[in-house]
């Protein structure tokens, strides 16, 4: 894919409400509570991620939103408009998280048709098309059926038709899910230029690295409630660092407690909230009382970590739908 | 133009899954087979002196029995593809991309319904003439409305299609061309009940079948494509000779005394205008 998404072109939502706004939005399927009142704003040019676990309702949400599904309470607007607006959805794009384009077309038919159906005027309809297999990386397959295709250039032109036309507000549903790590690696570089751009990404995923690096708001999601959201940054709070000593406990503690908050993670002691310029203090402090130290790392903590706090799964083994993200720790420290 | 849009991808997938090209090879298959087959029985009926008259009741017969095997043809094709036009794009997730678009959802009903229903009765009306041309080929027999005929046969694929299109806005592909299947074989055998009540003098049970007819009004328009394949002289014979034969000949569901009356026509329309609000209703309720 070309991460130079095209010429610039400068977003007018300056002054303008948010991209989106959801107020007490809930959907239930039967007895199942699929998405229990959300609240939440995402401002015009912002990348937000909307993350969760599996079955959190963040597909839900989307298809609430998108006018595909209606909510059982609660409301939300679309640019400023109310969700189901005809109108607005043709400066909506999506890919969703369970991407089938029609087989027997060609990727530029699929795209062809993705055009007219956005209303894309026959002047700019050429240059959109040619524009979104190029962003994608599929300028030498658009002639080809799509039924000749493997999934993972199945989602890339899923991609390009979600870019078509160069909508306001971009739903990514799961992005990457069928994409090795160069494509990932693409569709970063892609959300990257759709932020330079101004458009509006609000991108669903469960591979929190993949958040990590590329928006500037998160919420987390678990069973069809937000849990946490904002700014990463502050999501993520202060730094810490993890210690490995075989002083004794209540000594360590002791020592440790004024440069934060002080918690077992055997074999190892976390302090959490230590700006990183406190650290040779901190070591020096464990010196002085004579504790070994065998290891000490700092660095903030990752949002796979915080993400895993919150929905309590301290637990390694709850983590293994998170395996297919790498290794994103150790990245992120 | 939404509709067009979506009627002309309908078409387009009917192409390149190549169901057009299978319905031309076996049509020309079909009309070949047939015309060999009267050819046959044109020869055999002038060596046995069988009169003209009577050749050409049987023409129309065996004419109008290859009209019912190209309505069965249509009927399951109308069935099998009207089943699956929404419920499929629904099962694959086609149509998560398409619904989030501006697209009314009537427009993608209305779309598909129009590019089925453009294959069904472009079908209908090239196989009926294939075929009514090639018997006044070899027999020297043309019925009186071969246009009417395929026009019919059309029809029928149209009301079973729509039906067929309204059951995919709720039901798996599979299940929804099943029943619609079922209720054409219904419909069809309303009709034959019906004819033989009229026929024995059962006047009540056959006012019951009769309204029974109109909840699915496949049967009327068979009588339809009967009518427009029968040479006058034959309906002459048949509808004169006597109470009794008449009847018996009535009963037959391959023999029409008259044609659909422009009233039964005009339900028809309304029928699928109906059928076809109920399937925008019902689509733009479901969830996708």
């Amino acid at each position: 894919m070309s991460p130079a998404l095209v010429e610039d072109r400068a977003v007018p939502h300056h002054g303008l409400g948010p991209a989106i706004e959801t107020d007490g939005l809930a959907k239930r399927y039967g007895r199942t509570m699929a998405l229990d009142g959300l609240t939440m704003q995402v401002g015009r040019g912002r990348v937000f991620g909307f993350l969760g676990p599996n079955g959190a309702g963040k597909t839900t949400a989307v298809k609430l939103l998108l006018g595909l599904a209606r909510p059982t309470a609660g409301s939300a607007r679309l640019l400023g408009a109310p969700i189901g607006d005809r109108a607005t959805r043709a400066r909506v794009g999506y890919l969703p998280e369970l991407f089938r384009y029609q087989s027997w077309l060609t990727a530029r038919d699929v795209l062809g048709l993705h055009a007219d159906l956005a209303g894309l005027s026959p002047t700019h309809r050429p240059g959109a098309i040619d524009d979104a297999l190029a962003t994608v990386g599929l300028a030498d397959r658009g002639s080809d059926r799509v039924g000749t295709f493997s999934k993972g250039m199945q989602q890339r032109l899923g991609l390009g038709v979600a870019l078509l036309g160069r909508p306001e507000l971009v739903f990514l549903d799961e992005p990457t899910s069928a994409l090795d790590p160069v494509g990932r690696q693409d569709v970063r570089a892609i959300i990257h230029d759709l932020r330079e751009r101004g458009t509006t990404v609000f991108l669903n995923s469960h591979l929190l690295t993949e958040v990590e690096r590329v928006c500037d708001e998160v919420a987390i999601v678990d069973h069809g409630r937000v849990v946490a959201s904002g700014p990463l940054g502050d999501l993520l709070g202060d730094a810490t660092v993890r210690i490995r000593t075989s002083g004794e406990r209540e000594t360590v503690h002791a020592v440790l407690a004024p440069f934060g908050a002080v918690s077992d993670d055997p074999p190892w002691t976390v302090v959490r909230g230590c700006p990183l310029d406190r650290v040779p203090e901190l070591v020096a402090a464990l010196v002085a009382v004579g504790a070994p130290i065998h290891g000490v790392e700092a660095g903030r903590e990752t949002l796979e970590e915080h993400f895993l706090e919150l929905l309590g799964h301290r637990e390694r083994g709850a983590s293994a739908e998170m395996a297919a993200d790498g290794a994103s720790g150790a990245e992120a420290r | 133009m939404n509709v067009l849009l979506i009627a002309r991808l309908t078409l387009l997938e009917a192409l390149r899954r190549r169901l057009l090209w299978a319905l031309i090879v076996l049509t020309v298959i079909v009309v070949v087979l047939t015309g060999i087959a009267f050819a046959l029985l044109v020869d055999n009926a002038h060596q046995h002196g069988v009169s003209e008259l009577e050749l050409i009741v049987g023409v129309s017969q065996v004419l109008i029995l290859v009209a019912f095997m190209f309505s069965f043809v249509l009927a399951m094709t109308a069935a099998f593809l009207g089943a699956p036009a929404i419920a499929s794009d629904l099962d694959s997730g086609v149509l998560l991309a398409i619904a989030a678009r501006p697209i009314r959802r009537a427009d993608l009903v209305l779309g598909k319904w129009l590019g089925l229903a453009a294959i069904a009765l472009g079908y209908a009306v090239v196989a009926g003439l294939a075929e009514v041309s090639v018997v006044d080929l070899v027999t020297g027999y043309a019925p009186p409305d071969p246009l009417g005929a395929s026009a019919f046969l059309g029809a029928q694929a149209i009301v079973l299609l729509s039906v067929a299109l309204l059951i995919s806005t709720r039901l798996p592909a599979v299940a929804g061309g099943a029943v619609a299947v079922v209720l054409f074989g219904l419909s069809w055998m309303a009709g034959v009940m019906g004819n033989v009540a009229s026929a024995l003098g059962l006047d009540s049970l056959a006012a019951t079948v009769s309204s029974a007819r109109f909840i699915l009004p496949l049967d009327g328009l068979w009588r339809g494509t009967v009518f427009s394949l029968e040479p006058p002289a034959a309906i002459l014979v048949l509808s004169g000779a006597g109470r009794g034969v008449g009847r018996v000949a009535t009963s037959n569901p391959f023999f029409a005394a008259s044609g659909p009356e422009p009233g039964f026509l005009l339900y028809v329309v309304v029928w699928v205008a109906a059928v076809l609000g109920l399937a925008i209703v019902s689509f733009r309720r479901r969830e996708i």
